[in-house]
């Protein structure tokens, strides 16, 4: 059984006053029972998806396959290898810098080192292009006690399409907290994988800060091993098109994943984030919020969070949530849960989508209190967004963070 | 002294089925320094008066007036009506999700001013209404209303109330959902209040129980939309013992 939600807001639809409520188009059928492991095996099922190194698995894209039918290939500048499979993407990769600590390993090693895609292996086109282009990866090993963030600089200087391959690796016990930050010019294809070991902790920021006319695609995969606990934290604002596609998958029972996401989108941009959560091991217990403000004319956010039970995940406990905010008339926002479900001996498995302008009983409360209507707006925005941003839990960051909002708040005419 | 008068008010909603009237030709005069108790049975309309008060825009004034030392209520936006001295202490308050008591408290206070409190007197002034509320300070840091109980949401409410320092509170409910402890520590910050600013309190109950704590100066019932009677602390007395019936029945024979 597949149960999915469909909500799709946009400049020809009317707008939702308040964000509490559900979207119109919602339908929801539920399993109930354990069923047949048909739906894995379906058409229609996330688990049937192709996984694989090579290029020939995925067909040349047209824009009509389900995960790319969002995506304006056009704006790809080549990251999908349209021309066929002989090709590669062949631009000079971003620079990574990687902040030096103690108890952080940081290595650069060529594409055949073993390490490599034992956690990752790419589920769509420009995540095997990138595969099959790029050189060297960075591999970032926390073997010890961490005493602050590592920060992961990836600088972009090109417009020529590049690929890039990077792995963070926490040992046993262990625990960090990753900031990435992507910025300056790229063509970029990514694909970036997070392995943790037993009872390791990953909190990891990833910052998609590029300049204006920047692509990225991006594919991170997180593999969790039992008693570790994923964060991660996609915040995204600058480039062209970016289209993330964050996976978390179980590598034994009782891992825990809290997929969090921020977008804030000005007019032109498309924003894209595509997440899977694979409860593919029993007693695992995952967590989605993704929050999206959008502005201006043809300002374009898609949400996708697809979460797969699998028959065998009995005691999986997971929830996710999608809200966007739209500031101005002329933007559109598309988000759509996935939830397919395979047994019923779960905890819980729930989902919700929420588009709209402001929440009404918000705004009264505080104009309540005195706060002027204009202010309030803005307090509730800022408000709206800092409920991902203090989900990062770094200070620094969050300041960054709270700062670049603050600008973009400002371009919004609210 | 000020005061806020209420004449002839009345009020309808939309519904589904048309517009419904509620306040039926309200009149009250509330002066500062002074407490009213307003007691009615479910449906009576006594939490649309407050919501009318504060102007929420759900509710529309059909005729009638509030003034408020003369100048006109209704003509006031909702953030308005707060910076001229009205308060209102919700029934149900609104959960604000990523913003901070802490940023929340200090904007509305500058907004209610006209300027930014002095740093070291407000640090001050909310640490110890914290305090008075039996509220843990560890709550100003977090989300306005964001997972409190009933209980801490009420009592965060007249901690605005001390530290907004409004001429007059409308306190819809306030004792609602509170265990008696609770109800002790939340009318003492309401007579605290009241000492302090010389506040008019408009206080909305269905229950006679926190006019043990507050003690009211008049008391008004409310049934169908209007005060059918009026009295002084014994009428609530009265009201515990005999219960609503009576006016009840007394506005079913009148229509």
């Amino acid at each position: 059984m597949t149960t999915t939600d469909n909500t799709t807001l946009g400049a020809e639809s009317p707008l939702i006053p308040g964000m509490g409520e559900e979207g119109e188009k919602l339908t929801v059928t539920q399993a109930t029972a354990a069923p047949a492991r048909r739906a894995t095996q379906g058409v229609d099922s996330r688990g049937s998806r192709p996984v694989s190194r090579e290029l020939s698995a995925f067909p040349v894209l047209t824009g009509r396959e389900e995960d790319w039918r969002f995506t304006p290939l056009k704006r790809l500048q080549g990251l999908h290898l349209p021309d066929g499979d002989e090709g590669r993407l062949t631009g000079a990769a971003p620079s990574v810098t990687v902040s030096e600590l103690e108890g952080v390993r940081v290595e650069t090693v060529s594409r055949d080192d073993s390490r490599l895609g034992t956690v990752h292996t790419p589920e769509d086109r420009v995540s095997a292009a990138a595969w099959n282009s790029f050189s060297e990866a960075t591999v970032v090993t926390v073997s010890g006690e961490v005493s602050a963030p590592v920060r992961i600089d990836v600088v972009g200087t090109g417009t020529e399409a590049a690929a890039s391959h990077l792995k963070v690796v926490v040992e046993a016990n262990c625990r960090a907290d990753v900031v990435i930050t992507h910025k300056g010019s790229a063509v970029l294809a990514q694909n970036v994988e997070f392995e943790l070991a037993r009872d390791a902790a990953l909190n990891v920021t990833s910052i998609q800060a590029w300049d204006a006319g920047s692509v990225h695609v991006s594919s991170q995969q997180a593999s969790v091993d039992t008693g570790a606990h994923f964060k991660h934290v996609a915040v995204t604002y600058g480039g062209d098109l970016v289209r993330l596609t964050p996976t978390a998958r179980f590598a034994d029972e009782r891992g825990e994943a809290e997929l969090y996401g921020l977008y804030y989108a000005d007019a032109g941009q498309h924003l894209e984030q595509r997440l899977f959560v694979d409860h593919n091991r029993p007693n695992c217990v995952s967590n989605v919020l993704y929050k999206g403000a959008l502005q201006g004319q043809d300002a374009h956010t898609v949400w996708v969070g697809d979460v797969l039970i699998r028959a065998e995940a009995e005691g999986t406990d997971t929830y996710e949530k999608n809200q966007n905010l739209l500031l101005t008339d002329g933007a559109r926002a598309d988000s759509v849960p996935n939830l397919e479900i395979e047994t019923g001996v779960i905890e819980g498995a729930g989902h919700a989508s929420a588009t709209g302008r402001f929440d009404e009983t918000q705004l009264f409360y505080l104009m309540a209190r005195g706060i002027g209507e204009d202010e309030a707006r803005k307090l509730i925005v800022r408000g709206f967004l800092n409920e991902i941003i203090q989900k990062v839990g770094v200070a620094d960051v969050e300041q960054e963070l709270t700062d670049v909002m603050e600008a973009e708040l400002k371009i919004a005419s609210l | 002294m000020a005061t806020l008068e209420i004449k002839d008010l009345h009020v309808q909603i939309e519904t589904e089925n048309g517009p419904k009237e509620i306040l039926k030709g309200l009149t009250l005069t509330l002066s500062t320094g002074e407490t009213h108790a307003i007691m009615g049975p479910n449906g009576s309309g006594k939490s649309t008066l407050a919501a009318t008060i504060a102007g929420h825009p759900r509710y529309e004034v059909t005729s009638g007036s509030i003034t408020l030392d003369g100048e006109d209520v209704l003509e006031m936006e909702v953030d308005e009506r707060a910076q001229a001295g009205l308060f209102l202490a919700m029934q149900y308050p609104v959960e604000i999700p990523g913003v901070t008591m802490t940023n929340f408290l200090r904007t509305a206070k500058t907004a209610l001013d006209g300027e930014a409190p002095s740093l070291r007197h407000w640090t001050k002034d909310v640490k110890g209404a914290f305090e008075a509320l039996q509220i843990d300070p560890a709550f100003m840091n977090r989300n306005v209303n964001e997972g409190f109980s009933g209980g801490e949401k009420k009592r965060a409410e007249i901690l605005q109330l001390e530290l907004f320092k409004p001429k007059f509170a409308v306190l819809d409910e306030t004792d609602s959902g509170l265990d008696v402890d609770a109800l002790r520590i939340v009318s003492e910050g309401v007579n605290r209040a009241q000492a302090a600013n010389e506040m008019g309190t408009l206080l909305i109950t269905h229950y006679t129980r926190i006019l043990n704590y507050i003690k009211p100066d008049h008391v008004h019932v409310m049934v169908d939309g209007r005060v059918v009677e009026s009295g002084g602390p014994e009428l609530a007395d009265q009201l515990e013992a005999e219960g609503y019936a009576r006016f009840e029945q007394a506005v079913a024979a009148g229509a």
